[in-house]
């Protein structure tokens, strides 16, 4: 009987094919809009946690001025660090691994007839620990380069791609401003951070070079700092905030002229601005499927005249109340299910779309499936089944009657 | 023993409304109908004539009043129960027709028997076999909208005989309908009489149609005026 059930609540779908498919529409872009954007959401959510493990959760820096995240570094009063202040926290702070002085600004590097701008960087080899590069050609500084100063440079894999091409820049030499500097290593490529900055787009020097060539002065505008394994950042935050008020004298009831900043900050204004994102795209599915949701009413209501008629007749014919509400919710379940799986695979393939155009990845939500397909069958149920339902109410000649 | 009669209306009164507005529609009806008859109601627009017909129909439950089909008193039964009456021993046919849209004149005849859990293939040829029966053999296939009116008058005759029900009810079932395609319609439930004993009641504004009928029914204001049969009006 069942069986028998089923297959007419078909067969009535498939003679009713323009108000079906309509139906089955409105249930395919909301089941599809709501799983698209969740699981588009959800990869650049995780995209934000990958970013953050590769560069380490261990990792502090502390930048001079305060609100630095705002305003950027740079546009401060406040007076920049000294060489001696990097090496004091390294030497003192028992929870930092190493500590790296980084200075930088941004030139033009050029070689041959090609040329880019990009970050010029100086520091020395605890940087590519602490920030854990990788080289991909080459070697890193030696002592004698760090010591005297020597203009070399390594590059980062967009340098080499602007200005070499795929050939290979150790032992070439290009120029910033009037420094010539041999090439001695290229690292490897880190790709683009969560929100598309360039993360191999820089030419690092040895930092005395850098001060000498470049910029002119010996400041070092930030620490970049490598927490011991085991040993907590927060602590050792602390530490450093209350060695560097010492050593910059800072009174007692005086704001710190510097800011430091974990891993775990930045992962949380990101985390933050993905959350955002995540919200405005439910929002956007959420609208979709109200949208669906009000297509189907519209429809369901522009045949509730003929559906009532329909129920007039099977009732005039020997129908029983219930039987007749069973076959439409039947056909209603049914309906909305072929919109639930199509909404479904389409939804999943949007993700997939997009998540291969934001290169994040592609983790399918199996509760938000299944809540979406919950949806469906609610919608299904309560537009296909209640107009029925009221109709079934009817008395038969009225029904009948109806126009 | 005598068997009960078919229909026996005692006293029936269908009232709309109550108080000042009420409308008696039906007003202390009697009436007997016994197996085979052909019946024609007439009577003025608003003389209750549909009404009595849903009453009979068990579509429509009278205010006061006894009705007895085979003896059985329906005023007792349930909605459910009614349904399964109306499943086994009426078949309705209408003024509009009232066939499912974009179904075919083949799955809209099918449409009772589903009720009765007839399997799939008997159906099939069942209703194939009514279609037969009122001339439309060709047209199974077809949807109501590429029939004639007079084509769907018919099928929904099929529809009404497939289940072979012991009365049938037809309410102006030729008010749709041209002369000679009404004529038509006639003389198949004439034969569907004659031939099968179906017992056939039915509502008219035509004396020509009524002609066809072996008693009249005359009613006005929610009541019998006349009750004559043709063996006495000739
Ligand atoms: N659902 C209803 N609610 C209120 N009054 C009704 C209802 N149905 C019928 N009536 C009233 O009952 C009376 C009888 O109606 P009925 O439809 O039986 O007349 P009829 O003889 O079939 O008329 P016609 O020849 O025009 O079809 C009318 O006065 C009508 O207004
Ligand atoms: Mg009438």
């Amino acid at each position: 009987m069942l069986w028998e059930t089923i297959r007419l609540a078909i067969q009535a779908i498939f003679r009713n094919t323009m108000r079906s498919f309509l139906t089955v529409l409105g249930i395919v872009i909301g089941v599809a809009a709501v799983i698209a954007m969740v699981t588009v959401g959800q990869g650049s959510t995780d995209q934000v946690t990958a970013d953050v493990e590769k560069l380490g959760t261990n990792v502090v820096m502390v930048l001079p001025g305060q609100d630095t995240m705002q305003g950027g570094p740079g546009g401060t009063a406040d007076p920049m660090f000294t060489l001696r202040i990097n090496d004091t926290v390294e030497a003192e702070i028992a929870d930092v691994a190493l500590s790296a002085p980084i200075s930088q600004s941004r030139a033009r590097a050029i070689f041959g007839n090609e040329s880019r701008r990009t970050d010029i960087v100086g520091t020395d080899n605890r940087y590519f620990e602490a920030a854990r590069w990788d080289l991909h050609r080459g070697r890193f500084f030696d002592p004698a380069d760090l010591q005297s100063g020597k203009s070399v440079c390594v590059i980062g894999e967009t340098v080499r791609e602007s200005l070499f091409g795929y050939a290979d820049p150790v032992g070439e030499t290009i120029r910033i401003k009037t420094l010539s500097c041999e090439v001695v290593g290229l690292t490897k490529s880190k790709g683009a951070s969560t929100f598309g900055s360039d993360q191999d787009d820089f030419v690092i020097m040895p930092i005395k070079t850098f001060h000498r060539r470049i910029a002119g002065n010996t400041d070092v505008t930030t620490l970049f700092l490598s927490v011991r394994d085991g040993a907590s950042v927060e602590e050792a935050m602390d530490d450093i905030t209350l060695l560097m008020r010492d050593l910059r004298r800072i009174g007692r009831g005086e704001e710190d002229d510097f800011e430091v900043l974990d891993m775990k900050q930045f992962a949380t204004m990101l985390s933050g601005i993905t959350d955002i994102l995540t919200g405005l795209l439910s929002a956007v599915a959420a609208v979709s499927l109200l949208v669906g949701g009000i297509g189907i009413m519209n429809i369901m209501l522009v045949s509730v005249t003929e559906r009532t008629r329909e129920i007039g007749i099977r009732l005039a014919i020997g129908a029983q109340a219930r039987q007749v509400l069973m076959q439409f919710l039947v056909e209603a379940i049914i309906l909305s299910l072929i919109g639930g799986l199509l909404g479904i695979a389409l939804g999943l393939g949007l993700a997939i779309l997009g998540a291969n155009w934001l290169s994040i990845p592609f983790t399918p939500d199996p509760l938000i499936i299944l809540l979406a397909f919950g949806f469906s069958a609610l919608v299904g149920i309560v537009f296909g089944y209640f107009p029925a339902r009221r109709a079934a109410r009817l008395d038969p000649i009225e029904a009948l009657r109806h126009e | 023993m005598a068997e009960p009669p078919l229909i026996d209306l005692i006293d029936i009164s269908r009232v709309y409304g109550t108080g000042e507005i009420a409308v008696h529609a039906l007003d202390g009806i009697n009436l007997t109908i016994e197996k085979g008859e052909f019946i024609a109601i007439m009577g003025p627009s608003g003389s209750g004539k549909s009404t009595a017909m849903n009453v009979i129909g068990c579509l429509d439950s009278p205010t006061s009043g006894q009705y007895r089909f085979n003896g059985i008193e329906v005023a007792g039964l349930s909605q459910d129960q009614r349904a399964l009456l109306r499943r086994h021993y009426l078949g309705f046919v209408f003024q509009g027709y009232n066939l499912l849209p974009r179904t075919t004149a083949l799955h809209n005849v099918e449409l009772p028997l589903i009720y009765k859990g007839m399997r799939l293939a008997e159906r099939h040829a069942a209703a194939a076999q009514a279609l037969a029966k009122v001339g439309l053999a060709e047209r199974i296939y077809h949807d109501p909208s590429e029939l004639s009116g007079g084509q769907q008058q018919r099928v929904a005759i099929a529809r009404a005989l497939v289940g072979n029900p012991q009365v049938i009810l037809a309410d102006e079932p030729t008010g749709n309908l041209d002369t000679k395609t009404s004529v038509e319609i006639m003389e198949m439930l004439l034969k569907l009489n004659r031939d099968e004993g179906l017992t056939i009641i039915m509502v008219t504004h035509e004396a020509d149609m009524a002609d066809y009928a072996d008693r009249l029914i005359w009613m006005v204001d929610g009541r019998i005026e006349r009750d004559t049969r043709k063996a006495e009006a000739a």
